[in-house]
Parts: C-alpha cells; sequence; structure tokens
C-alpha cells in the first residue's frame, strides 16, 4: 500500500470516529431520535475488511451498528446523517434511521435491529451472486452476540452445504449489550463455533488495521475464489456504551476500558504512519480539523437543511407503489 | 381445457414460471429430489437442476431468510414451509425482514419472493399440524396474502405472485390439494387482488377464502330448498380486503356471514365484519355471523376434531340465524 492510500486510511478512520461523535452530539441535541449505536472503536475492522473488498461491487449487510459500514461501503455521508435526522434525502428517505441504513445502489444492503437476521440474507445474497455467476461475494458484519442467534448455527449449515460466497465478519466486542462474553457464552472464541460446519475460521486484532488488512485479504480471496464461506472474527472494543441508554460503568471495569483506550485503532495507525514518515503530527492535526469542517459545513449542513418526508408520503413504499394491473388486478365482478 | 388437481395446477405454476425467467428458484423442504410433502414440484428438480429447485435443511428461519436476500439481489424464490404451522418459526424473516425491507429502506431496497403453505386442518393431525393463521399474515403491513380456493387462482395467482414485486404469501390447504377444476390450456394469470362472487343471490351474503368457501357454497344449496338466496363470495385475497365487493354485495343483500376455519378472536371474521360495519352499516337488516372454529387447539380424535372445525351444517344453521328463521 503507499503513503497516499495509508494517509487516506488514516484520514477516513479519523473521519469515521468524528463521524459517530457528531452523532452523539446531535443525539444529545435532540436533533437525532429512537436508538443510536456507536460503532468507535472499532473503525479498523469495517475500514480494513472492505479496504480488502469490492465497496459498491460486493454485497455489504449489517446489524443496528451501521452508519460506518455503510459509508465505508459507498453510502455518501451526508445522506447517511440525514438519515438519522428523518429526513426525506436521508439513505432511506427518512423512514429507517440509524439502524437501517440501506444504499443498494452501492450494495449496502442495510441494517437490521434484529440480531442475527442478516445472517441468513447475506447467504441469500451470495446465493443470488453464485446463481448469477458473478464474481461477487456477500459480506456480513456482526457483533459476537449475534452468534447466540438460532440463524448463525442455521445459516453456517446451509452456507456451508451450498458452499455460498459469504464472508461471516464476526466483530467480538466481547459484550452483547451489558452481558460480558463469558457470561453468556459457552465457547469464547468464537471462530472456532463454525468449526462444526466446515467453515474455515479464523481469528485476529481487530485494532491494527494492517493485521486487519492482511488477514481480510485471504478471507475476501478464499471466498471470491469460489471455496465456498470464510468465518472471520476481529477482537475489538467498543468505545461508548452500547447504545445511548446504556452506562457501561455497571458492566466494565475502568481498568479494562484503559487498557483498550490504549489499543485505539487511530492511535495505533497514526503511530506506525509517523514511525514510518507517512504522516507528521502536524498532519494529523490538520486531518482532524478538515474532518471536522467537513461534518460540519457539508454533513451536517445538508442534514439540517433537507426537509422532513411529506405526511403525504407515509403510505409509499409499503408495497409496489406503480404495480403491474396484470398480476395485481382487482378481479372484475359483474353485478 | 382439461381438468387438473390443484397441486398439479401448482406444480403447473412453478413449472412455467421456473421456465420463463432464470432467477426464478424454489426452495424448500424436501420440495426436490422427492417433490414435495404435497407434489407441488414433482418433477422439478429433474427438469430443473439442484442449483434452482433446493432441498433445504429443516431451518425454516433461516432458508426463509436465505431466500429474502436473494430476492434483494434480483432473484424471485418461491419458498415453500410445509405447514404454516412451521411458518412461525420463519416470522421473523417474513415480518422482520420481508414485510418490512421495502418501506424501512425508503424503496430501495424490494424483496419480491413468495412463500407457500398450507395452512389449515387435515385429517387428525392434531395441535402442532393444524394451524390456519391467516390472521398473523393478514395483519402485517407490507405483505400481500392470497387464498387460492382451486386448482385455477393455485396456479393463475401462484403465477402473478412471481411475478409482482412485492412479497406474496400463498396459503393453501392441505383438504384442497386433490380438488379438480377445469382450467386453461393456454398460460394464463389471476389477479392478486379482488374478491370473487361465486355464486349469485340476493338474501344474504356468505363470505368465505381458502376451504371455507366450499362450506358456504354447500350451505347455499341447501338455503335454496328453504326459500332462501344466498350470495357466496370468496375473499381470495386476505391483505388486501376488496371491501367494494362486499359491501356492494351487503348493500344488495342485507345480510352477512362470515365463514373462517380459524378460532374466532381477531381474525378474518372480526376483520370482515367490521368492514362492513364500517362500510354499510345501514344496510343490515340484521347481526351479521361469524363461523368459526371452537376456542381449542385443535384435537386429535376424529369426533373432538369434527366438532372443533365448522362445517356446511355450522354455516346453514348460522345463515338461518341471520334469516331470522331459527
Amino acid at each position: 500500500m503507499d503513503k497516499a492510500d495509508q494517509k487516506r486510511l488514516l484520514r477516513e478512520m479519523i473521519f469515521f470516529r468524528r463521524f459517530e461523535e457528531r452523532c452523539f452530539e446531535a443525539y444529545m441535541e435532540h436533533k437525532i431520535g429512537g436508538f443510536l449505536h456507536l460503532y468507535a472503536g472499532q473503525e479498523a475492522v469495517a475500514t480494513g475488511v472492505l479496504e480488502m473488498a469490492r465497496p459498491g461491487h460486493d454485497y455489504v449487510i449489517t446489524g443496528y451498528r451501521d452508519h460506518i459500514h455503510a459509508i465505508k461501503a459507498g453510502a455518501p455521508a451526508r445522506e447517511v446523517m440525514a438519515e438519522l435526522y428523518g429526513k426525506e434525502t436521508g439513505s432511506s428517505r427518512g423512514r429507517g434511521g440509524s439502524m437501517h441504513i440501506f444504499d443498494p445502489t452501492v450494495n449496502f444492503m442495510g441494517g437490521y435491529a434484529l440480531v442475527g437476521q442478516p445472517f441468513p440474507l447475506a447467504a441469500g445474497l451470495a446465493l443470488a451472486c453464485k446463481h448469477k455467476k458473478t464474481d461477487q461475494i456477500a459480506i456480513c458484519f456482526l457483533g459476537d452476540g449475534a452468534n447466540n442467534q438460532g440463524t448463525f448455527h442455521e445459516t453456517m449449515n446451509m452456507a456451508s452445504v451450498w458452499k455460498l460466497p459469504v464472508l461471516f465478519v464476526c466483530e467480538n466486542n466481547q459484550y452483547a449489550i451489558g452481558t460480558r462474553i463469558d457470561r453468556s457464552t459457552a465457547v469464547l472464541d468464537q471462530y472456532k463455533r463454525v468449526c462444526g460446519y466446515n467453515i474455515p475460521s479464523s481469528q485476529h486484532d481487530g485494532q491494527d488495521i494492517e493485521q486487519v488488512m492482511e488477514a481480510a485479504k485471504k478471507a475476501v480471496d478464499h471466498v471470491r475464489s469460489g471455496k465456498g464461506p470464510y468465518f472471520i472474527e476481529y477482537m475489538t472494543y467498543r468505545t461508548r456504551g452500547h447504545s445511548m441508554s446504556d452506562k457501561t460503568a455497571v458492566y466494565r471495569p475502568k481498568e479494562e476500558e484503559a487498557k483498550w483506550a490504549e489499543r485505539d485503532p487511530i492511535r495505533i495507525y497514526g503511530a506506525k504512519l509517523k514511525k514510518a514518515g507517512v504522516v507528521t503530527d502536524e498532519d494529523i492535526k490538520k486531518l482532524k480539523k478538515d474532518v471536522q469542517d467537513e461534518i460540519e459545513n457539508d454533513i451536517i449542513k445538508f442534514a439540517e437543511e433537507s426537509p422532513a418526508p411529506r405526511v403525504e408520503d407515509l403510505n409509499r413504499y409499503v408495497l409496489d407503489d406503480n404495480p403491474d394491473p396484470r398480476w395485481i388486478g382487482p378481479l372484475q365482478n359483474t353485478y | 381445457m382439461a381438468e387438473i388437481t390443484y397441486w398439479e395446477a401448482i406444480r403447473r405454476a412453478h413449472d412455467e414460471e421456473l421456465a420463463n425467467d432464470p432467477n426464478v428458484i424454489v426452495m424448500g423442504e424436501d420440495v426436490g429430489l422427492i417433490g414435495g410433502t404435497y407434489k407441488a414440484t414433482s418433477g422439478l428438480f429433474q427438469k430443473y437442476g439442484e442449483q434452482r429447485v433446493i432441498d433445504t435443511p429443516i431451518s425454516e428461519n433461516s432458508y426463509t431468510g436465505i431466500g429474502i436476500g436473494a430476492s434483494m439481489a434480483g432473484m424471485r424464490p418461491i419458498i415453500e414451509i410445509m405447514s404454516i404451522n412451521f411458518a412461525l418459526l420463519a416470522l421473523d424473516t417474513l415480518i422482520n425482514a420481508g414485510a418490512k425491507i421495502r418501506y424501512m429502506s425508503g424503496g430501495r431496497a424490494t424483496c419480491p419472493f413468495v412463500m407457500r403453505t398450507p395452512g389449515g386442518t387435515a385429517h387428525q393431525l392434531a395441535a402442532q399440524h393444524s394451524a390456519r393463521l391467516a390472521r398473523v399474515f393478514m395483519s402485517t403491513s407490507g405483505l400481500r396474502v392470497v387464498t387460492p380456493r382451486g386448482p385455477l387462482d393455485a396456479c393463475g395467482m401462484l403465477k402473478s405472485a412471481v411475478r409482482c414485486n412485492d412479497p406474496v404469501i400463498v396459503i393453501e390447504h392441505e383438504r384442497m390439494y386433490n380438488m379438480k377444476e377445469n382450467i386453461p390450456d393456454h398460460e394464463f394469470f389471476r389477479p392478486l387482488e379482488g374478491a370473487e362472487i361465486v355464486r349469485r343471490g340476493t338474501d344474504i351474503t356468505l363470505i368465505g377464502y381458502n376451504y371455507s368457501v366450499y362450506l358456504c357454497l354447500e350451505a347455499a344449496k341447501r338455503l335454496e330448498k328453504d326459500g332462501i338466496s344466498a350470495e357466496v363470495i370468496d375473499l381470495r385475497a386476505l391483505k388486501p380486503i376488496d371491501r367494494e365487493t362486499i359491501r356492494r354485495s351487503v348493500e344488495k343483500t342485507h345480510r352477512v356471514l362470515v365463514a373462517e376455519e380459524d378460532e374466532a378472536a381477531v381474525g378474518v371474521g372480526s376483520e370482515i365484519i367490521s368492514t362492513v360495519i364500517e362500510d354499510c352499516f345501514f344496510a343490515l337488516d340484521a347481526q351479521p355471523v361469524r363461523i368459526h372454529a371452537a376456542d381449542v387447539p385443535v384435537p386429535y380424535a376424529e369426533n373432538l376434531e369434527k366438532a372443533a372445525i365448522p362445517n356446511a351444517e355450522d354455516v346453514y344453521k348460522g345463515a338461518l340465524k341471520v334469516m331470522g328463521r331459527i
């Protein structure tokens, strides 16, 4: 990877961090409603994995912590923010909100609030890729908590039997909301759980983006080559709570949080690039300033100034709004 | 025209749609090699191959989810669930995903899949194989629900369901698979919306769907001997409901009965009678009546099962009550 790309990746992660922090601020100002799940701390995973895939070409799907996956997949950040603001210009026209970002124009097929639901949907996207004989793959990002859903086991089994081109990325942040993994899960290493389905898997550091990318490249190549699914586990940590309502102090020791703060992905990559002479402290400072300006002057401005959906459009998008009367009818009776 | 059975009609619809569009696939338990528990996909595995007629493991929620995921990427899956009881396992993907993806993506993602399943009591299959559950699906925004009563609709509506861009739930009935009807030899489609007046009458409107249409038709014959002219409506679609056809009929007959095989609470009968009250209350000359199952899990013993499920006699008596004859 050349220096320009390395610098770009660092900027992306700084951007993603600021984007999420700005969401937090907007939420506190009541500009964003509903539930809000932030990705801060885990940036290296989505950024690194998708850097090794083909965003816009490959299908990407995830859970409710979905803003950054959507943006890295190619969804315009201003549309993601507008969605959080509940605006007509949002990724989902204001109908989905934070947990349901969609942008099928770049094959980002949604964020889902049902933990574990994206497993089968991802396998279905992969089934379509295989059926149409394209070179696309489906990438499913979910947390460790999702692996305790029945859909995990059902889907791993079918994806393996049918050799579907799907990459399962497990972002193991060790907490299912506030329940630590050892209190909820019999096997702590998540990558071991797919052995029973004959799916190759591995576990990696999710905080060092270079390690994320190195492992992701192998996994993506494996899946794209037609060898079937792969399950990759990244050890990571979210900086904030599960959503906006939980207090991490209740369930996470301060020492643990402090330990992981040292393993912050932006800090790790920034230090590496400084050491390699790619960036200086001054550069990083400037990146942060640029990102802040962009988010404030373009993204937030766009979200603030966009119109809300029209109430007259409440009933749009329930079913096909322009159905073909040949299939729909209605049947005509003679009276 | 040729007389064929209900299952043959479904098989023909599958065959024609698989031939018409390479993106049509069929998936479900034993739909492939065996050809379906009710033969509805027989021979298609051999004709179109295992990539298009897919035998799934017994994992209803996830294979339904896989079908829905595939439909988001341009496929047209026909998902069979062997019994509507098992569809309860798939309600998460059907209702939380399939019915909502179009809406919560602001119309940007769509999932045009079909889920076929038999609902209803057959012969002593007991509580876990006799559910009806139409009400679960008809109360879910974002779905279409159809209930073909015979081979003509079974073939023509399934073909329309595959072609249309919405998720469609097709509810069949185990007791209908061997019913016969003449259907055209040429390709035809039947619309997914609109009730059908299947018998003309002037004194009372009997409304059924799926198997209960036959109970209404039989009751109508007996009522005729009593000098009562009954009109029979097959709802055909439970979502959306054809309120117009119901209203026009009730404004003519001034009396209405709804027959359903399910329990009464929050059911098809409740919904239809509510629409009658909202749309043409002042046309009514008598209070409406619901004919429905007993409020029990369906029992095994033959006599108990018979007692739990409405029959034509129940519809006949209910109609006499509406007419003020008993």
